[in-house]
């Protein structure tokens, strides 16, 4: 092989040359000259993929929430109106049912508690962890492995081992709560607990991943900053959380939008552990209640309609993340 | 960043400071509440079922030794095989192509929207990165509108069946297969596209000026550069789709090309209650392709998570 280099002096040489031939091929040439164009057997077959079953899909979801889709059969798409989102709003009985159809407030409410608890909780928990390992401690390759290991894990998997953990007489939680002399508590079916028990299964599950996203960062800050606080004679409570802790705001930004993305995904999770579609009225999330709507009773359209709202609600966090990143050149 | 201070005067436990002592206590304790529920499910995995008490479920079966913790015994792996085994074989079916053909379709588009550097581009690939973050409800009943009532692949795969290893049913797994290809695409696109911007320009303007072609670059000097990451992706994208539930639910629905964590939903329960052994042996054998991924790849997981 030819060093490149060789070949980019050769060129350069003849800079007169190639620059001529470069204005042609932009100023005169035929589209077909474009890099965009030339690239394009490249770039464009995975755009059109994503194109037809991200976006398409996603106009033609909002579209069916505008019909009155429900069981078998085909949709109309010759009446539409909003009808399904008074319903998600207000609740009644909608044209295409005779049953009540309860408004979605109660299982919004979830999400956004399930959504804040558990980022929030992750991040704290991943924080901890990422400056306790990064104490320059023995052994952090294993340690790291440990806490990210959960999140190799299928959230089918991991409902499976927590439905055991929280059992009433066999688990492993009401084990300890009666070593301690409380208890046995029912955890799973308990419509107080329920949601708590879900987010705490997640935060075990994800924490590890705040904690490596934590962990890049802090080895991103400069040691001399470390050094700066030390010397002032900040104590290192301080210095953390004077110093070091502000700088980690990119870190902090980028693992909350993944954590909250991946709580709107706990549908896995829920299914896996009620064993079904019907996690009961305190754990239903917006995710379940739209699958549900629409597999479980055959209510398509209404539940194309709050997935529209679930949709709305990933696009409030998500949108203004891709902008900021854009701006800053970081995409 | 080392705090540790190891000041004179400090008090020592074997040379050791107190406050590094604690440190350790502390990760260990960490690392015990990330192991346990693992550890109690593989351990309650191995007791026969039939001597199953569930008094000591965080204890290897050591009946007769130590009375209550259970027999030894491989049935519920044996139960876990059976039940799982179809769902096994249609996640492998899916898990490969998927994995391959999104990591394949992503360092191509990746490359052409960045190695090779145009205007516009950058709007282009904001509609790939949007993607990761799309909550799959909001696809979901067009999805099974567009597999089950526009493309007739069913009725393609009927004349199919009768080569050898081929059956109907298989036309769910190709649905499945496409699909995770395109939802796949987004994160496998951002991180070649990392890869791809740290790689030197050089190259590619010396090969430009040298009147390569684009494919010529994409393979002679990208594709050769891409190994590493490859790898990470691969690592992701198989942990991904393996472990996925909801795709499965709404486009295969049930029948003979169930998925593996379809099947291990309901499995271990019956009418006479929870069989526990049971369904921890099927949950760690369905955990377990990714599990041993995770544990000889780690780093590359890592990376591609924090990515």
């Amino acid at each position: 092989m030819r060093n490149p280099l060789t070949i980019l002096r050769q060129r350069l040489e003849d800079h007169r040359e190639v620059r001529a031939d470069g204005g042609t091929a932009t100023e005169a040439g035929s589209i077909l000259d474009r890099d965009s164009v030339r690239s394009a057997p490249f770039w464009l077959p995975p755009f059109l993929l994503i194109g037809l079953f991200i976006y398409g899909a996603i106009i033609w979801n909002i579209v069916l929430s505008l019909t009155d889709f429900q069981g078998l059969g085909s949709p109309d798409y010759s009446a539409l109106d909003f009808e399904n989102y008074v319903i998600a709003f207000v609740g009644g009985t909608p044209s295409w049912s005779e049953l009540t159809v309860s408004p979605v407030w109660n299982a919004a409410w979830n999400t956004v508690v399930l959504m804040v608890s558990f980022s929030v909780v992750c991040l704290a928990v991943g924080l901890v962890m990422a400056i306790l390992v990064d104490q320059e401690i023995r052994f952090e390759n294993t340690f790291r492995t440990i806490y990210l290991l959960p999140m190799s894990l299928s959230f089918v998997v991991t409902a499976k081992f927590w439905l055991y953990m929280y059992n009433v007489e066999t688990g492993l939680v009401n084990i300890i709560l009666g070593a301690v002399g409380v208890g046995p508590i029912e955890i799973v079916q308990n419509p107080d607990l329920k949601l708590a028990a879900v987010a705490f299964a997640l935060i075990w599950q994800f924490s590890g991943y705040a904690m490596i996203v934590y962990l890049a960062g802090l080895r991103a800050i400069p040691t001399s900053h470390f050094e700066a606080a030390r010397v002032d004679g900040a104590s290192t409570i301080r210095m953390y959380w004077r110093v070091i802790i502000p700088q980690l705001r990119t870190a902090t930004v980028s693992a909350l939008v993944v954590l909250t993305v991946f709580s709107l995904k706990a549908f896995d999770f829920l299914f896996s552990m009620y064993g079904g579609y019907q996690p009961g009225p305190s754990a239903d999330i917006l995710a379940t209640r739209m699958v549900r709507e629409a597999y479980a009773n055959g209510n398509w359209a209404y539940g194309s309609a709050i997935a529209v709202l679930l949709f709305i609600m990933a696009l409030a966090i998500v949108a203004p993340y891709i902008y900021t990143q854009y701006q800053r050149g970081e995409l | 960043m080392s705090t540790e201070t190891g000041r004179a005067g400090e008090r020592t436990l074997f040379g050791h400071s107190w406050r590094r002592i604690v440190l350790y206590l502390v990760l260990i304790g960490m690392g015990a509440f990330y192991l346990i529920p693992i550890e109690t499910g593989l351990m309650t995995s191995i007791i026969s079922p039939e001597t199953y008490s569930g008094n000591f479920p965080y204890l290897p079966p050591l009946e007769p030794l130590v009375p209550g913790t259970g027999e030894l015994s491989i049935e519920p792996w044996r139960g876990a095989i059976d039940g799982l085994g179809q769902g096994l074989v249609n996640s492998v079916i899916l898990v490969v192509p998927a994995t391959i053909l999104s990591g394949l379709l992503g360092s191509m588009a990746a490359f052409g929207l960045t190695t090779i550097s145009w205007r516009g581009q950058i709007g282009i690939y904001i509609l790939f990165v949007a993607g990761i973050f799309i909550p799959y409800q909001a696809v979901l009943v067009p999805l099974t509108q567009f597999w089950y009532n526009v493309v007739p692949l069913r009725a393609a795969f009927e004349p199919l069946a009768a080569l050898p290893l081929v059956e109907t049913y298989h036309w769910k797994l190709l649905a499945l297969i496409i699909t995770h290809t395109a939802y796949g695409l987004p994160i496998c696109t951002l991180l070649f596209r990392a890869h791809y911007k740290k790689l030197s320009d050089e190259m590619v303007e010396a090969a430009q000026l040298d009147g390569a072609s684009v494919a010529t670059i994409y393979r002679r000097i990208i594709l050769p550069l891409s190994i590493p990451m490859f790898a990470v992706v691969f690592i992701y994208q198989f942990t991904q789709i393996w472990n996925d539930l909801l795709f499965a639910l709404t486009i295969v629905q049930f029948g003979d090309a169930a998925v593996v964590t379809q099947d291990l939903v309901g499995i271990g329960v019956s009418q006479s209650g929870t069989n526990f052994p049971l369904r921890m042996a099927a949950a760690l054998l369905a955990a377990l392709p990714t599990l041993l991924v995770y544990i000889f790849f780690g780093d590359k997981f890592a990376k591609g998570v924090a990515a």
